[in-house]
């Protein structure tokens, strides 16, 4: 198994008629995701061409379940209308099948309306939602898999290590650093940068213990908020499994946002140090540099008797 | 984005909030005039900056940087004394625990009509991203460093968290009142002043309003003698009113110009420029470099989807820090291709006549292609393949010059 997404998952594209949709619904086919449709209000009736396979559009989300009975939905629409659609997504997963999982990688969406979209979706049965303004989430296959969002493909492969990380970039780098041990992965996920998001790190981690896929987590923080200190704790008293981790920001000054929405510390609250004190207290080893996690999750494995 | 104070102020009287009246002055003979306007009386002198703690802050003189007065904002009983402060304030440097040790040039001034104060308390509105909604904090502990307040008695500090989807509900506006300790008028007061604020902050798509302090009259009204406010820049498109208040010369312009350019950039002081994709990989490149003993310049994400005119504003951008003694490039190529990514880097090193050393790390898509093509280039370009590498690289080839 893996968690959330399983390899042959069915998805939807929402905005799959603009450009960044067409672009990644056509990366993520050649992947080997199963991209069943896309919805595009004032669109419906139309087919893309995503390479291989060319795909109907709906005006609706509704319809669109309807139809093709997906089970996850990605968003590539622009941020001033990404807070609507994830609600819409939340609302039709729910009636028409009674769960389904979004994943939203739009950059840039207005924090209150996050507020209201988060919301939302807690507030309705059976969805999740992942993101915005994150990588996605990719359940590597034995051959091809599901790959929902915008990450390089090629770098992953199928195993038993699961990633959660709150940057991008940052979480190829964990990949490869597991590829770079002989070690493939379970399921990973980037959980986003913003301050307001769906899916937090104790969600992940709550998962990936239930998972009898995934023996081993690479948890990648940065600076800013608590979700790591509380990820920490929840660790220390309820994962058996060996979880390593890397928080990036060590140098960053307080007061000046690090690109991310998120990645500020305020009020002296979200320092790298305080992250990595917590999660060290916790049992979770921490890398001081990405190019070492590898080396630090090769020896996290050998203590539980897993190399 | 920040406001100013005075600018505050207009959005919260435009709201029909109980603040004091005031004028926005950018002259001492503009200072002397609203002291007259506003009839005369006690008035507080406030300079306008972008950082808190202006009123524990020293004024000094740009060029010589002698301390010129004490604290940022100033009472004054007379007509004498607001000419004189206005002076002390107006062109000068003010330097906060905030604003770091270069401080912040005033260039602007709030007359504020005074106020006889009963008591001073805290009040702040932001989103409380572990709760993920509004949160309202509030103290009766006002005017002192709050930060300290919540370190030393956290339970000093009142906390209501407004569902969004409700709204703040007047229940909830009253607690707060009786846990400030209110009674009678004053109570009425600051439930008009708390809902107003917060739909403010909801209608304007406000990240923080903070009011420090929101003071109690001897005749028993609440009044905002403060006004910090913040807003979401992703919402900004839908503000074209709140954008008109933006002061330019707040910022750091470099910082600006990158974000024109879809760039993402924090000057620092060290002397290593860095260029990345990703922020969470870019503070990552950042504390390796500390790592290894080198010092960042900067923090630069080029974003997920660079193009060769971005890398090549982006070495733009680095280079005119005249700090700047060497580059590490870390580029993590996924959807982009590296091959593209080595391209733009040699374009950018000629078009600007780059000749601090440069060490690239390329990794990802076509990663073997992006490598030939540097070498191939003939340019003084170092290749690295892991991030540790490049880092221990830039550090030795920076350190060797110096």
């Amino acid at each position: 198994m893996s968690i959330w997404i399983s390899e042959n998952a069915k998805v939807l594209v929402q905005g799959i008629t603009g450009n960044q949709g067409t672009f990644h619904a056509t990366k993520m086919v050649e992947y080997g995701t199963d991209i069943v449709g896309g919805v595009t209000p004032l669109k419906g009736g139309q087919i893309v061409d995503l390479g291989s396979v060319q795909v109907p559009v709906w005006d609706t989300m509704v319809e669109a379940i309807e139809s093709t009975d997906a089970d996850a939905s990605v968003i590539y629409v622009p941020p001033r209308f990404a807070g609507a659609a994830i609600i819409e997504a939340a609302d039709a997963f729910s009636q028409v099948r009674g769960n389904g999982i979004i994943v939203c990688i739009t950059e840039g969406i207005p924090t209150l309306d996050m507020v209201k979209a988060v919301d939302h979706v807690h507030n309705t049965d059976g969805v999740r939602l992942i993101g915005p303004n994150c990588p996605g989430i990719i359940t590597p296959g034995d051959t091809g898999g599901s790959k929902i969002g915008i990450m390089p493909g090629h770098i992953h492969a199928k195993g038993r290590i699961g990633i959660v990380s709150k940057s991008g970039t940052l979480t190829y780098e964990a990949v490869a650093q597991t590829m770079s041990i002989d070690e493939g992965q379970s399921t990973c996920i980037g959980i986003g940068g913003d301050p307001v998001n769906g899916t937090g790190f104790i969600d992940c981690l709550s998962a990936f213990e239930n998972d009898e896929q995934t023996e081993a987590v690479v948890m990648i923080g940065e600076i800013g908020g608590t979700a790591e200190e509380e990820a920490a704790a929840w660790v220390s008293e309820n994962m058996s499994k060996p979880v390593v981790g890397f928080v990036a920001g060590m140098t960053a000054p307080p007061g000046k946002r690090m690109g991310h929405a998120g990645a500020i510390i305020s009020g002296g609250k979200g320092t790298a140090s305080e992250k990595v004190a917590a999660m060290e207290a916790a049992g979770i080893r921490c890398a001081n540099d990405p190019s070492e996690i590898g080396a630090v999750l090769l020896e996290s494995l050998k203590a539980a008797g897993l190399r | 984005m920040n406001i100013h104070e005075y600018q505050g102020k207009q959005l919260f009287r435009d709201a029909g909030l109980a603040v004091q009246d005031g004028v926005h002055c950018t002259s001492v003979e503009q200072a002397l005039a609203a002291y007259d306007a506003l009839g005369g009386n006690v008035v507080a002198v406030k300079s306008q900056i972008h950082a808190g703690g202006r009123g524990k802050g020293s004024l000094h003189n740009p060029l010589s940087g002698d301390m010129v007065m004490q604290g940022g904002v100033k009472i004054a009983f007379n007509r004498e004394e607001v000419e004189t402060y206005a002076q002390n304030i107006l062109g000068n440097i003010l330097v906060t625990k905030q604003t770091g040790a270069d401080g912040k040039r005033v260039n602007n001034l709030y007359i504020e009509d005074g106020c006889k104060i009963a008591h001073e308390y805290y009040l702040a509105i932001l989103i409380d991203r572990e709760e993920k909604m509004p949160l309202i904090m509030a103290s009766c502990e006002g005017g002192m460093d709050i930060e300290e307040v919540a370190e030393k008695t956290p339970e000093a500090i009142f906390k209501v968290h407004v569902d969004p989807s409700e709204g703040l509900l007047p229940e909830q506006a009253e607690g707060l009142a009786d846990s400030l300790g209110l009674s009678g008028v004053a109570i009425d007061s600051f439930v008009e002043n708390i809902s107003g604020l917060f739909d403010l902050f909801v209608s304007k798509d406000c990240s923080m309003i903070e009011i420090n302090p929101m003071v109690r009259t001897e005749d028993d009204r609440i009044v905002l003698l403060d006004a910090k406010v913040g807003f979401d820049d992703n919402a900004l498109f839908r503000h074209p009113d709140i954008i008109e208040l933006r002061d330019l010369s707040e910022e750091e312009p470099t910082e600006v110009r990158a974000k024109a350019a879809g760039l993402s950039y924090v000057k620092l002081d060290g002397d290593i420029g860095c260029l990345v994709n990703g922020a969470g990989l870019a503070m990552a490149t950042m504390d390796v470099i500390k790592l290894y003993g080198g010092e960042p310049a900067n923090f630069l994400d080029v974003g997920g989807g660079a193009n060769e005119e971005q890398v090549t504003t982006a070495f733009g951008i680095i280079m005119e820090d005249p700090n700047v003694k060497g580059i590490l490039v870390n580029i993590f190529g996924g959807i982009m291709r590296c091959d593209i990514i080595a391209r733009g880097v040699i374009a950018a090193t000629q078009a600007l006549a780059l000749d601090d050393p440069l060490v690239v790390r390329l990794v990802g898509t076509n990663f073997e292609e992006g490598r030939r093509i540097l070498a191939e280039s003939g340019l003084n370009i170092h290749t690295a393949e892991t991030l540790a590498e490049g880092a221990q690289m830039i550090v030795e080839l920076v350190g060797g010059e110096s």
